[in-house]
């Protein structure tokens, strides 16, 4: 059981800035994030766009935005779990919490701040009868282990860098590795795009563009699927695999949250901004992730919304503390990890 | 203020006739989202960057449009549920060359 005094949930820009927040008050904080990495939409989505409304900060790549955060808070020694998605929360008797993931790690901790933006983001499946029916019988979304696909026959559609770099990988594993994808074009790295035109040549990969995947057949298990190439004769062909890999790209979704007795409206957690607290004491909701009247989906306001939160959060933990908000040009920060950053003493000396 | 019509159709069919201004930098996909003509969060996901698919929508008049970037092919090249007249409302810059626009909204992919 893992155990901190702010467990958030989400690890983008406003879940990562609330660890700095909250140590500045001498609270460990805790983060589970469904992707494999931190910094939310901004690694995931958009790493390499320019950012120009943080305050200070006139040009800023989301990617490195991101990378400063984790610098700023890596003294107060936050706790990750990712890769994993929150699945269900339990308050105990005392008020406490304990969040479980998928898979099945546990969380205990006095305030869950749910910093979630637009949800865990979930792979985008295809519209395909019989889909569901195949998944995890031929069909899966993410690669956990390449030997699965040992000397299998394998189909992958998707046009982007993960089809790419699968592909290319997967060619050295498989016994059969065809690449789908509804254009000639594909976006990804340019060295990527170059391995599987060589893979291609030399005919270690099968590459079908521009087509579609457009039926399953199979009993139990996948066999086959149907290709149909988009062009003015719409031919089709039945290609027999042992496994399909959709990689068509992440879509978030508010995904388990949204059962967890909190107050939503349209898909996004209701708080009192007074501290950013939802209808369940001791679960705040800051980011994207929640709505109030006025409510701004912006990085700036994210961060506000942390730090207020952990003045309420203090408040809940320490009921019995007396404190005052201390600026950090006179506190310093003093991280967890012994390390102590101030502002240089001024030198005081008389001019003759 | 420079306002022109385009009729949407929402998710639901239901057809809106709305006035949609060419001054206040707006594309269609923030037009859908002033009137609510589509649930929050169900549309706009990626703010505008071409980097989702949930402002698709299909054009149903002779409008003519600006020509499709680079990101907004991928991007539709990707998606779901797309046609021949596919576009993402989020780079659909509303100017007074579209006056008279007709499209409708693509379903919510699940």
């Amino acid at each position: 059981m893992i155990k901190t005094d702010i467990l958030i949930i989400g690890a983008g820009p406003t879940g990562l800035f609330a660890v700095f927040e909250a140590g500045l008050l001498k609270l460990k904080c805790h983060l589970i994030d469904a992707l494999p990495q931190a910094g939310g939409q901004c690694s995931e989505i958009y790493p390499k766009k320019p950012i120009y409304d943080i305050p200070g900060f006139p040009e800023v790549l989301a990617g490195d935005l991101v990378d400063n955060l984790m610098e700023q808070i890596k003294s107060f020694q936050p706790g990750f779990t990712l890769g994993e998605r929150a699945e269900t929360i339990k308050k105990l008797d005392d008020g406490t919490f304990i969040v479980t993931t998928n898979k099945g790690t546990e969380h205990h901790a006095p305030v869950v701040a749910i910093a979630g933006g637009l949800g865990s983001f979930e792979p985008r499946k295809p519209l395909l009868d019989n889909l569901k029916k195949f998944e995890d019988n031929g069909i899966a979304y993410m690669i956990k282990d390449p030997e699965v696909y040992r000397d299998k026959k394998v189909v992958i559609a998707g046009g982007g860098d993960s089809a790419l770099d699968w592909s290319i990988f997967l060619a050295d594993v498989a016994s059969q590795v065809t690449l789908v994808h509804r254009r000639n074009e594909f976006r990804g790295a340019l060295d990527s795009v170059e391995k599987v035109q060589e893979l291609k040549n030399q005919g270690k990969l099968n590459l079908i563009t521009p087509a579609e995947i457009i039926a399953l057949n199979g009993d139990d298990t996948l066999e086959s699927v149907l290709i149909r190439k988009i062009s003015d004769a719409k031919e089709e062909q039945v290609l027999e695999v042992d496994n399909f890999i959709p990689l068509f790209g992440l879509s978030p979704k508010l995904g388990p949250i949204g059962d967890w007795g909190l107050e939503i409206e349209k898909n996004a957690i209701k708080v009192d901004t007074f501290d950013y607290q939802t209808n369940i004491p001791g679960i705040y909701a800051i980011g994207d992730v929640n709505t109030y009247p006025g409510k701004l989906k912006l990085i700036l306001c994210g961060f506000h919304e942390a730090t207020l939160m952990c003045q309420s959060a203090f408040q809940k933990i320490h009921p019995d503390k007396k404190y005052v908000m201390k600026y950090t040009t006179v506190g310093g920060v003093n991280g967890f990890d012994g390390t102590k950053k101030e502002a240089p003493k001024a030198v005081v000396k008389k001019i003759e | 203020m420079t306002d022109i019509k385009i009729k949407i159709t929402d998710r639901d069919g239901v057809l809106h006739e709305i006035d949609a201004p060419t001054d206040m930098n707006m594309n269609l996909m923030e037009v859908v989202r002033s009137y609510e003509l589509a649930p929050e969060g169900t549309i706009g996901i990626c703010g505008g960057m071409a980097m989702c698919a949930s402002c698709q929508c299909y054009v149903l008049s002779d409008t003519e449009l600006p020509e499709m970037s680079d990101d907004e092919e991928a991007m539709l090249s990707e998606a779901f549920n797309v046609k021949d007249n596919s576009r993402l409302g989020c780079q659909l810059h509303i100017s007074e060359d579209m006056e008279g626009l007709e499209v409708a909204l693509a379903p919510e992919e699940l």
